[in-house]
Formats: C-alpha cells, structure tokens, sequence
C-alpha cells in the first residue's frame, strides 16, 4: 500500500492497540501464530470486532461479531467513514498534510447511509455506527484482513476501502495503528518481495521504469524485458487463447488450487510442455512431464523468508535432501546453466547479496546481521538500519516526506456469481486449523480433530433440507456439480454454506468456484459462489460412486 | 456437533449468568468478549446451580456455561472436576456424603459406611464440621436444597434418601462474650440482633472514624485465628494505604478436620458478621464484600443469605448505610468441596472461576488479593471480634488474655469428652481446663490433636500448657484453628494418622509437585508402617514439601505424621 507491499506494522504492536478489526479473517484457524499476538492485545484490552460472514473460531473471541454478507465489504466500509466524517472524527489535520483526493473520497461514501448498508450487508445500522466510532476514537487501532477480503473479483477496491479508513482516522504510520494484511505461508511475503510478481523487480521495483530497469540490468549485466508479464489468471486465459503452450510451475498446485478447477485442469493438460517443481507429486505434478523434486525449504535448505510484519529470518538446513532432491536454488541456477546462461552456482548467501545490491530495502541485511539481530523487518537501507517496526512514518512527518497517500475511493459492487432462484445458496469456502491449502502438506499427517471435507450448513437449513450430519447432498453451481457429506454447523445462518479448501480428492470445491478475477490482482471470486443443494437419497447409485471416491 | 443443553438446564444456567455472551441478532450480531469473560467469576455458581438442580453437570449444560461466559469447555470442566460437591459424571439424585474423618470415623462413621457400602448414592467425605455430633452426614438432593444429618444413624441415612426431611441438632457453646447471642435470639431477627446490642458497634465505627478504627484494631492485639495469627490491624492499615477500590472477603471455608466454630458462629449469630464485615470495609473504605462458605454448611449458608438480605432491606448494607459515606454489599459465595481453598490465594481463585489452586506470594492480599484488588481477608472468628474491639476499645480488649494473645479464643471440642461443643476461654487458660470444662475425658485421655489435620499431637503431658500463642510457639506446636480433638487408649491411631495421610492425598491440589507426589508417598508410608514406619523417608519427604510447595497444604501435610511418630503413636 502506498508503494509498498506489506503490512504497515509489527506484531508487537497489536498488542497493544485499542481497537481491533479483524476483517474476513479467521485468523485463529488459517494464521495461528499471529492470532496468538492478537489475543495478547484483547488480554490487554482491546476490544475486537470480528466481520465474517460466519461466526468463526475467531469471531468467538469478539467483543462484537458482524456476520456480513459475502462481498458487501465496500458498503461496510464506506458507510463507517460517513459516520466518521460526519461526526467529525475524522483525522483532519492528518488528511490534510499527508493525503490527496479526501474530496471524491467523501463525496463517494457520502451515497453509503447507514440504512443503504444495513440492506447491503444485512448488519443493522446502529452496530456499523458503534464500530465505526469505536474505530475513529481509539488512540491506536488496526485492520487486519486476509482472503475474505482478497478473493474477491475487486479484491484490489475491498482493501483500498480498507486502506482508506486508515487514512481518514491517521491510524497509519505511527506505533500501534496500522493495516495487517496476513500472510497465509511463512513466505508469501517474502515472494513478492524477490519479484515473483508479473509487475515488479526485486524489492517492489516497478519493472516498467526505464530508470529502475537499468540500473539492475548494470548489475545483472543482462537486459530485463521492459513490460510486465502475466499473472496466474492471465496465464489460464493465454493458455485458453493457444498464446501459452509450456509451463514451469514452482511448489504450486493450480490444478487443485484454482477456480474452475475442471477448466483449469483441462487447460493444463492441453499444454505441450509442462514442467513441475515441488517436494511432492502434486495432482498439478501428476500431470506435468518434467518433474524436478525440490527440498523441503524450511528444512533442507539454506537461506531466509519473510513474514506477514516483513521481517527477513534465517532459515538453516537442519537434514539433508531425500533421494535426488535438490534445493530450488540449484535447480534453477542447473537449469540456467543448461540454456547457458553461465550464472555459476552461488551459495544462499551469494545470491542473498546479489539482491541486497538488486533491492536497495534489503541493503543492510547481511547474513551475520540477520543472525545477530533475531531478523530484520524491511527497509533496512544499510548496515546501520536497524529496520523499521512500522512503515509509512513518513506520512507524519512535517512536512511529509515523499508522495502524499491518496485516498481512492471505491464502489460497491455485488459478486459476480448471482444468487437465484435456481442457485440461492452462498458458497463461501476457507480454511480449517488443521490443514493448509490443498492439502498437499498438510494430508499426510494425521490429526484428531480433522474435520475432513465437508459441506457446513445452518442448522436451519439442515431442517429445510432435511439432512443430518454425515447426509449426502448434491452440490450444485453454475460450472459444475459435487457431492459432499454435510456437517451441521451453527456458525452459519440460514442460506450461506462453508467448505475447506484442503480435501480435492473427497470435496472438490473449486468444481464449483468462479473464476471471475481482479483486474488489478488477478485474485478469482473464491469466496462467493451460487449453489444448488439437493439431497441425495440413500442407496442411489451416486450415492455409492461418491463413496467410493471419498473412501479413496 | 457439541452436546446441547435441555430446556430445564438452559433455565437453570440463565438464571445463574443472566448476561453474558448475547446474540442481538441471529446469525448477524453476537456480543461477548471482554463484557462476557468478565463474568468469569459466575462459573462455579453457574456449575453449582446445575449440580444442585440437575443433580450433576451435564455436557450439554456445561456448554451452555461455557457459551455465555466465553470459557472454553476444557476449561470449565477443569473446574467442575477440580471440587468435591460437583459431579461431572451422572449420579443418582440423592446421593448421601458419610463422614469417615478422624472424629467420625471412631463413632460409628465407618460402621454406618460398611451398611450401606453396597449402595451407589453414599459415598465417604472428608470432616463435615459436625465432629460434636458424630457420625455426620450431607446429603445433596437434585432439585432441593441440600442438608446435614448429626448424629446420622442407618435409619435416619435411609429416610433421607428416600426424600424425607431429617432433623439436624445443634452444637453445644460456652460463651464467654462472643457467643452470648447464640441460642439466646432468634438469627433469623435482625430485630432481635439489634436489641441484643447489635449495630452498636458500627454505629459507633462511624462515629470514630475509619483511620481510628484501624488504630483501635492495632491497639487491641487481635491476631487472626484462622492459624497464621498474623495481627489484623497490620492487615487492614496495609489495605487502607492501596488505592481503591478494595474488597473485604471473609473467610468461611471452614474446612480443617475437627473445626466448627465458624458454622455455629454463622448459624446462631449471623448478623454478627454481616456487621463486623461492614465495619471492615469501612475501616479499609471497601466497596464490595465476599463471604466464602463451605459447601459443606448449607444450614450456616441459608443463615447468611436471610441475613444479608435483612441487612439489606433495613439500609445496613447497600447505599450510603445508616445515612454514612459508606456504600457497601456482600456477595455470598459456596464453597464446593475443596479444603484447599480455604487457603486465602485458592480462595481468591476459586471466587474468580478459576480452579482453587493457591497463588504465589508476593504479592501478598494487601497489594493484589481478589480480582487483583487489594483485599482484607479474614475468618469468621477474627471478624467477630471486631465488633467487641469497636464498642469496647482497643486496650481493654488487649487487657483480656495475654500480652501476645489478646482476647478470648473459640476452641472446637471433639473426640472422647463428655461434652463435645464450642468453647470460648480467655487466652491463658490450658488444655486441661479446656478438657475438664467440657466435662473431661470421656473415659480416659491418650493423647489430644490440636490444630486439626495440619497440627499436631500432644499428651497428657501437655495438659498444664497454656493455649496462647506464644506458649504454643515454644512447644514447638500450633493452635492452628483451635481444634481439641481427644482420644482414649482404646482409639486405633494408625488408622486415624494413615486417616490424616489419605486426607492431604486427597486434598492436595496438585500444582506443586512436592506436594502432589509427596502426600502420597507420606500415605504409602504410613500404610506400611504397622510396626514401624520409615521416619527417615517421612523426614525426607517433609522437608521436600516444606522447602517446595508453595502454601501451607504442602507445609504442614506430614505434621501430623511426624508427631504421631514422635510420640510412639504408630
């Protein structure tokens, strides 16, 4: 956000805010370990507000749960910052000084009265008021947010109306007060930051300025292509038009993993070259015909990752490979070698100080300091930085030091995936505690509170459909239809249903997702789709195929 | 899916936690978090109510706790195991509770036991607080109130289990002046308590002042009499000096073998504490009161409740008392079978919800007591006293007894006397006027426990010794809770110190390992010891405890053991 893709503050500090919004996040189940920094806030006071269409895990641990209706976060958002600004609660001086576009702004929530959001969101009016008091008067206050924000088809606008609260109230950019999107792995952060991004370079470095481009090719000693590449969607819908024929897949599982999946899964196999890096034989893998079987990186290998408050930390090798196995980095610098690139085979730490030259943020973080220092949060300019707790300081200094924020303002717009007569169900998914994305990690292991894959239905929807735990239903969207044993689950209210991501071979729900995706993300609609349900009765011969399958 | 409450226990748990966690608008708005986990303290009230009218606690209604207060159902069942009185497992509706405690289990407890062995609903408590009446029995009844039975016999055990009312007895007292009241007016008559000279002394706290209340209680000596005699006008100065707001609680959880004064205290003269409370807390300017009472005392309990509710409804508690600065009130809270949370830290505890397990000190009630709050704790018999030591004064209550021990002392007679009861004597007095003023041995006299389980054995020996502090000091023995427990040649006293072993086995909260491991290897062996017990593991295993547990549970577990050996006992 404002030109850098992390989260504006450190751990330590949600521990002692005031307010909390957590915002389409179970964080408890899918980021345990930041919930656990949470929670050390709420045992010290602050008081939390939980927005999630279910009452989740985390919800249970509210001051106040708001059980939204899916994708109708814009209109949540926007009618708080009326309330905000016409209290007067707003941050003026702050909005002044270190922001642009406070008009349109004001003048675009101005449409989002509070009973226009209670109709939207199905929240009543007044609780949207208390919480956005309670937001604009804390002294320090957070938002954070995960996927339920981001899996959306204007993923992009949800977090800009986020951002923009932070802007309107100046709870950014001073200790205590910030915006915490959360990482779903130990490195997503640290992904993005390398340049595993279509757009950007190393340390968030837009590829497409001339300036940037050449001074790292005076490094690489190399020309880098000066237009932005593809994301993941782009790349399905460029194998669709025939524009993409190969492949290199790096520990991903997109023919588990994406929406659409059955589309995504033909896509795939249409491809004349399909390469596979992973630590397992992934379904994605199965398909590939090149497999490189890679090491596990948080045990077999050297080198750092990132975290969700930016802190770049060792990672050690602890075993040796299995088998031919080798560590990303040598495959990738064997296969250069291989087209002759010559890059020779640096060591994780040669290669980590050939990005501190690359990525001017990670300057100062050699090996020895990331060691001696417990890890170090970006940016670190040089070897004297000591890093940064919490970023965008520079939007209180005075004068502001850089670009001032602006305020974007952003619309509501309903998802894509229209509930009808024929689909009147809302199909939202996530993840549970024990498993992580598709399972490929996590389903080996055994748990003793493994849910499995489930269909997580309203008690009173149970009594509609008349099912009892365990009961078959038929699951049915616009793209494709499964069966799934239900789980009564009282989270729920009448009319939206849950399921994991983690159970493809039992409950393969992104059959039935939509790939309707952000433009500025490439993020797909995950979190909201139509369906049907129907029960299925028992001792037909579906039912006896569907068990088969989950008996697999 | 998780097990769900019936209707009936629903309406139990509502009526116990009327708030906590509220939907405002299915499936759209819940409230709980902080407003709801502040309710924490309604736990073991909530999980009592549903022993008391459900007859157990069910799953489905421990959810229902659990949902309301935001207390995970670990947690909450950590709890309910964690006491005596709550069953987390389905039980009859009566069930019958026979006291086999060293007292008892002389006179006909064991004997009442091996009859009616055979059926579920009797099961064999720790010393109920009726050790005059022996054998004593407490009944528990889903859905009524529950009861005491002494002297129990077959006849009378069966008859309540099969629902009938059982009529109790009452306690022989010698008053000297705290007692008087008792069985001299109706307990029930705050009219009665008022024309017997009660609220004087409040009145006249008022009219001294809180600092010159303090100071009267400093000037007259009082030492607590719960068994650590620490002065209680140090205590209370300590309080005042804290910021606000400050908590009184009295310590009602009478549960040292062989002790009952406080019950009959609390039964025959109520509003005396009600009183002596209200002085306290407006010497200390407290706001908020607790009163802790045995689960085991549902007679002293009913006692206390019409008691505050008198109060209350006469303006001597609530608002502004007696037209004074003062605002004050007193929550009543039942203790549910744990002799550890007599201990002050476990008490505190187990009033917040938590499971009774004492805290480590510092810091120490003065500074952060109940709710972290600083708090007065103090027993029954202490607080009485107050109330002499306000209309009095200070120095006349220090010319009473001894330099060190001012005042008059409630000694608890069991065991072979002719006259079991409560005896109130100035300090200074010895353990043989004590016996022969309740009518001497019975037959003759072997040896006499004082203290109680955590005391100490003497002998005939010890008959010319005077029951003050500081001559018990120099003997190298404690009056702990003033139990005077006697035995005749004839009593097996293996059986009763292997008794007091199993005791703190059973007690023994478990947090500090010492203590958790120790009181059963004490209990080991002493049940090996017949013809002679192992006094170099005994010695062992009582510095282990002493040196490593963390209260005095733990400190005093092998006392009684140690002095038995001392003196040829076992």
């Amino acid at each position: 956000m404002f030109g850098a893709g992390g989260g504006t503050s450190s751990f330590e500090e949600i521990e002692h805010a005031n307010v909390i919004l957590l915002w389409g996040s179970n964080a408890r189940a899918a980021h345990p370990i930041f919930f656990h920094h949470l929670l050390k806030g709420v045992h010290n006071g602050a008081r939390l507000y939980c927005i999630d269409p279910r009452r989740s895990e985390s919800a249970r641990w509210a001051d106040v749960w708001l059980g939204i209706d899916v994708g109708s976060d814009i209109a949540l958002a926007n009618a708080m910052a009326k309330v905000i600004i016409e209290r007067d609660l707003h941050n003026r001086e702050f909005i002044d000084r270190a922001t642009t576009g406070f008009e349109a702004y004001a003048a675009t929530v101005n449409e989002y009265s509070l009973d226009r959001a209670a109709e939207i969101t199905g929240i009543p009016g007044d609780v949207i008021e208390e919480m956005a008091i309670a937001y604009a008067t804390a002294d320090m206050a957070q938002i954070c947010w995960t996927l339920g924000i981001t899996e959306h088809h204007n993923a992009t606008d949800n977090v800009l109306a986020l951002i923009s609260l932070a802007l309107l109230t100046g709870h950014v950019g001073r200790y205590g007060s910030g915006l915490a999107p959360l990482r779903g792995q130990n490195n997503v952060q640290g992904g993005g930051d390398m340049g595993a991004i279509p757009n950007k370079l190393p340390g968030f470095q837009d590829v497409e300025n001339d300036a940037i481009r050449s001074r790292i090719e005076g490094i690489w000693g190399r020309s880098i292509p000066p237009k932005r590449g593809w994301h993941l969607t782009q790349m399905f819908e460029a194998m669709e038009a025939g524009m993409l024929r190969g492949l290199y897949v790096i520990g991903e599982n997109p023919a588990d993993s994406e929406a659409d999946v059955n589309h995504a899964r033909k896509l795939l196999a249409g491809l004349d070259f399909l390469v596979v890096q992973d630590i397992f034989l992934t379904r994605t893998a199965a398909m590939a015909d090149v497999v490189f079987s890679s090491a596990a990186d948080w045990c077999e290998s050297e080198g750092t990752v990132t975290n969700s408050e930016r802190r770049v930390q060792r990672v050690r090798k602890a075993l040796e490979p299995p088998g031919e196995a080798r560590t990303d980095l040598s495959i990738i610098n064997h296969l250069a070698g291989a087209f002759g690139g010559g890059w020779g085979y640096p060591s994780p730490q040669e290669a980590w100080n050939e990005l501190r030259k690359v990525s001017p943020m990670h300057a100062g973080m050699s090996y020895p300091r990331l060691e001696a220092m417990g890890g170090i949060q970006w940016p670190c300019w040089d070897e004297s930085h000591p890093g940064e707790k919490f970023i965008h300081h520079r939007l209180w200094e005075d004068p502001v030091v850089g670009d001032p924020a602006p305020f974007i303002p952003t619309e509501w717009v309903a998802p894509v995936d229209r509930l009808t007569h024929d689909y009147p169900y809302r199909l939202t998914t996530g993840r549970y505690l024990d498993d992580f994305n598709t399972g490929v990690q996590s389903g080996g292991f055994d748990s003793p509170t493994r849910i499995g894959g489930m269909l997580d239905l309203s008690p009173e929807d149970a009594k509609r459909l008349a099912v009892g735990n365990g009961d078959l239903l038929q699951v049915s969207s616009r793209r494709g239809s499964i069966q799934v044993p239900v789980r009564i689950d009282e989270s729920l209210r009448g009319g939206l249903v849950f399921m994991s991501v983690h159970y493809a071979e039992s409950a393969d729900v992104n059959q039935l997702t939509i790939e309707a995706w952000d433009p500025k993300s490439g993020t797909a609609e995950f979190k909201a789709t139509a369906v049907r349900l129907e029960r299925v009765e028992p001792g037909t011969a579906a039912e006896d195929m569907i068990g088969e399958k989950v008996g697999v | 899916m998780a097990a769900e409450a019936t209707t009936a226990e629903r309406a139990v748990v509502e009526r116990a936690v009327a708030a906590g966690e509220t939907v405002e608008v299915p499936g759209r708005v819940v409230r709980g978090g902080h407003e709801a986990r502040s309710l924490r303290h309604l736990l073991l009230p909530a999980l009592a109510a549903l022993q008391s009218e459900i007859g157990w606690v069910t799953p489905g209604g421990l959810n229902e706790v659990c949902r309301r207060l935001v207390v995970p159902p670990a947690e909450a069942f950590g709890v309910a195991s964690f006491y005596a009185l709550i069953s987390t497992e389905e039980r009859p509706p009566i069930v019958v509770h026979v006291c086999d405690d060293v007292a008892c289990r002389q006179s006909g407890g064991s004997d009442l036991l091996s009859d009616l062995w055979d059926r579920g609903d009797v099961v064999t408590t720790p010393c109920l607080g009726l050790c005059d009446r022996r054998p004593a029995a407490f009944v528990q009844r889903a859905g009524r109130p529950d009861l005491t039975i002494a002297p129990a016999t077959v006849d009378n055990l069966i008859s309540a289990l099969d629902g009938a009312e059982v009529r109790d007895h009452v306690t022989f007292v010698h008053s000297m002046n705290l007692l008087a009241r008792i069985g001299a007016i109706d307990p029930g008559s705050l009219n009665d308590y008022r024309s017997a000279g009660g609220y004087l002394a409040l009145s006249r706290a008022f009219d001294l002042g809180a600092a010159v209340v303090v100071d009267e209680i400093k000037k007259s000596g009082l030492k607590g009499r719960g068994g650590a005699a620490f002065p209680t006008g140090i205590k209370w100065e300590a309080v005042a000096r804290e910021p606000a707001p400050r908590i009184v609680v009295c310590n009602a959880d009478e549960s040292e073998p062989g002790t009952f004064k406080d019950r009959v205290v609390m039964e025959g003269d109520p509003f005396a504490l009600v009183e002596a409370m209200t002085i306290a807390a407006f010497a200390v300017g407290a706001s908020r009161g607790y009163l802790y009472v045995r689960g085991e005392y549902p007679g002293a309990t009913s006692r206390m409740i019409a008691a505050v509710e008198s109060a209350r409804a006469a303006g001597l508690l609530g608002e502004s008392i007696l037209g004074s600065d003062l605002s004050f009130d007193i929550e009543i809270r039942r203790g549910q079978g744990a002799y550890i949370c007599g201990e002050e830290t476990a008490l505190f505890n187990s009033i917040e919800g938590f499971r009774g397990e004492p805290r480590q000190k510092p810091p120490y009630p003065v500074q952060s007591g109940l709710f972290n709050r600083p708090t007065v704790i103090n027993n029954v018999e202490t607080l009485i006293n107050v109330n002499r030591i306000v209309l009095e004064g200070g120095e006349a209550f220090a010319a009473i007894g001894t330099v060190e021990s001012s005042g008059t002392r409630l000694f608890c007679l069991s065991g072979d006397v002719v006259r079991p009861g409560v005896y109130e004597v100035e300090f200074g007095a010895t353990l043989g006027d004590l016996i022969d003023l309740a009518g001497g041995p019975e037959s003759d006299l072997a040896s006499v426990l004082l203290g109680g389980a955590a005391g100490t054995f003497v002998g005939a020996e010890h008959l010319d010794l005077p029951l003050t502090f500081e001559a018990a000091r120099a003997a190298g023995i404690s009056l702990g809770s003033g139990v005077v427990m006697v035995f005749n040649s004839t009593r097996d006293m293996h059986d009763v110190v292997r008794r007091v072993a199993r005791f703190f086995r059973d007690e023994s909260c478990g947090q500090c390992v010492p203590c958790r491991v120790g009181t059963v290897r004490v209990e080991e062996a002493v049940a090996r010891a017949n013809g002679g017990v192992d006094v170099a593991l005994i010695d062992d295993l009582d510095r282990a405890m002493k040196d490593a547990s963390i209260c005095g549970l733990g400190h005093t577990a092998a006392s009684v053991v140690r002095s038995a050996i001392s003196r040829g006992l076992i």
